[in-house]
């Protein structure tokens, strides 16, 4: 079986990720149109490119159904219960870097730490009835780190997009987002806590341990490993 | 998942597991298995979502699929239960496992709960007694503690109602608890922001608008609480020592009686919760179980077994890591307080997992 690939099939994340590759002589290129997720791949021997939303790859690696998958470590980690069972990291590609974090209103001004926000938590749960709602995509990246921390009297609310609006609406009081530079969250009027962040996320290249590494896929790993190694 | 033969052995142990327990006079109960999930999420909070199934019917809301029997068991006793009462069941429950080792998902448990108020020590003897010697022929080591004795020295620390409870709520949470301690104790230094925040005069100055369903009222309150908290000394480092020292116990019943005698002396609210450890071991005494060979860690079950806040224990097979516990069991008093709206029973109880006692007397 030939080497899988999979990239993520648009955007800068495509586009980086080409540019890793070519810096290191392996060229990719979609072909077809913008709607037809297809792609050529040379400078590996017996390789196939697969390209595919990058919110798909962790699935499809612990499927054991891509060799070899680039997305954010934020997905894969929030995505695959014991990670790194299912997929070995074979290099942190330098792009795509965002931080996890936990941020809450700027007004409010006596919580910075996760020590204040546990004890606004239980406050807020004394005065309202309900738990403090925080909204956010990575329910057990967020669940473990607050778990861990020994924070209670929360409640993870789904959250797919525009996470940081969120608070102003009303659907939740706090937020756990992906965050690069700060300057949603400020336009959002909400804060980072100061020891609230959970992961640092970057665009990953992985193996998975579950797809079948036979001849032709192993031959292929051995040339690439060479190239980023060298 | 197992084939039919091996659930099917795993059902006939279980049964034979239940005679005794039905023999002592205990009626046989049954619960759903789909349970509506409202009231563990409001017990345990998020947590919960990593251990159990949950799932979301469209007319009912989220359900899930029964990780214990204790819950249901309780709310149908709260609700027409005879008192006093013994309960004995047996059948599936469900927990989500996204830990490394292999655990199974679904399993039988068997179990027995008593709720009876004449003589709570005798109960706590009772329900271990009766696991004891269902497990008396395989190779186990019973541990105990008892959540009651922390809870009772936290009681006693020289400190504000404030800091009681913060400590109190996080009795299960060690890391917190920790990190509590050691801030009211003045061994890590009060951060800087807070500080900042404290000393402000005005510290709502550019704090940006108003957002979300907590007030400003609310973030007001807790600026006054901070404000009384800066002015409470520390905890003196004797009673945090105290504290840790009691906590961190291991040894026998009988070597724990004479540890807490001794912290008594300084930290007098301890005496209730002795008399209660004394009773229990003279109720064990009583049923052919020698305290002073009985394995006690004051911390035992304080980071698994959540709600219990009394007497605890857990059957683990000798050497066996790979086996998770056979049986666990503890008092429940406050649950019952909890699901009982407004009315409480002491309750104590256990469960025995079939599968475990199987693979116990299966030769490796």
């Amino acid at each position: 079986m030939s080497l899988r690939i999979g990239v993520p099939s648009k955007g800068r994340l495509m586009d980086k990720c080409f540019d890793w590759f070519a810096a290191r002589g392996v060229t990719m290129e979609r072909t077809g149109d913008d709607r037809e997720y297809a792609g050529t791949i040379n400078g590996l021997p017996d390789a196939t490119l697969v390209l595919m939303s990058a919110g798909e790859i962790p699935r499809d690696l612990a499927a054991g159904r891509i060799h070899l998958g680039v997305t954010g470590s934020d997905l894969v980690q929030d995505g695959l219960p014991a990670w790194d069972d299912a997929v070995e990291v074979l290099a942190e590609m330098g792009f795509g870097q965002a931080d996890l974090v936990i941020a809450v209103p700027r007004a409010w001004v006596d919580v910075d730490t996760l020590d204040d926000l546990d004890a606004a938590a239980a406050a807020f749960r004394r005065t309202h009835g309900e738990r403090l709602r925080i909204a956010t995509k990575y329910h057990r990246l967020v669940r473990e780190f607050l778990r861990a921390a020994g924070v209670a009297d929360y409640l993870l609310v789904d959250s797919q997009g525009a996470t940081e609006g969120t608070v102003a609406q009303g659907t939740a009081e706090a937020i756990a987002d992906i965050t690069s530079t700060g300057d949603t969250l400020r336009a959002n009027h909400l804060k980072p806590l100061s020891d609230g962040l959970i992961h640092r996320s970057q665009a990953v290249l992985y193996r998975s341990r579950r797809a079948p590494w036979d001849g032709p896929a192993r031959t292929a790993l051995d040339a690439l490993r060479q190239r980023i190694d060298g | 998942m197992p084939d039919a033969p091996t659930r099917e052995a795993e059902r006939t142990r279980a049964e034979a597991l239940l005679a005794p327990l039905l023999a002592e006079g205990a009626t046989r109960v049954d619960t759903d298995i789909l349970l509506p999930a409202a009231t563990l999420l409001d017990l345990y909070g998020e947590d919960i979502r990593a251990r159990a199934y949950i799932t979301t019917d469209p007319v009912h809301g989220e359900q899930v699929l029964r990780p214990d029997f204790t819950v249901p068991v309780v709310q149908a006793h709260m609700a027409h239960g005879a008192d006093p009462a013994r309960y004995a069941y047996l059948g599936p429950v469900f927990r989500r496992q996204e830990g490394r080792q292999p655990r199974p998902r679904e399993y039988l448990q068997v179990g027995y709960e008593v709720f009876d108020r004449t003589n709570p020590a005798a109960a706590d003897a009772e329900v271990f007694a009766l696991f004891r010697d269902t497990l008396a022929h395989l190779p186990v080591r019973a541990a105990t503690g008892d959540i009651g004795i922390l809870m009772a020295a936290v009681r006693g620390l020289r400190t504000s109602d404030a800091r009681r409870a913060a400590l109190m709520r996080h009795i299960w949470r060690p890391r917190r608890f920790r990190a509590l301690l050691d801030r009211y104790a003045g061994r890590t230094p009060v951060p800087p922001a807070r500080a900042a925040m404290l000393t402000s005069p005005d510290p709502f100055a550019g704090a940006g608008p108003d957002i979300g369903r907590r007030t400003r009222a609310e973030v007001a309150a807790r600026i006054d609480t901070l404000r009384t908290d800066a002015q409470e000394p520390p905890i003196s480092a004797e009673q945090v020592d105290a504290l840790e020292d009691l906590a961190s116990f291991r040894g026998t019943m009988g070597d724990a009686l004479m540890r807490l005698r001794d912290a008594a002396v300084d930290m007098r609210e301890l005496a209730p919760a002795i008399r209660t450890f004394e009773a229990r071991m003279t109720a064990l005494a009583a049923r052919g179980i020698d305290p002073d060979r009985l394995d006690f860690e004051a911390s035992f079950g304080r980071t698994t077994l959540e709600y219990y806040d009394g007497f605890v224990f857990g059957f683990l097979a000798d050497g066996r890591t790979d086996l998770p516990a056979i049986a666990t069991g503890g008092r429940y008093d406050a649950l019952t307080r909890v699901l009982g709206n407004g009315r409480s029973i002491p309750a104590v109880g256990g469960v025995i997992r079939p599968a475990v006692v199987l693979a116990l007397e299966t030769p490796r």
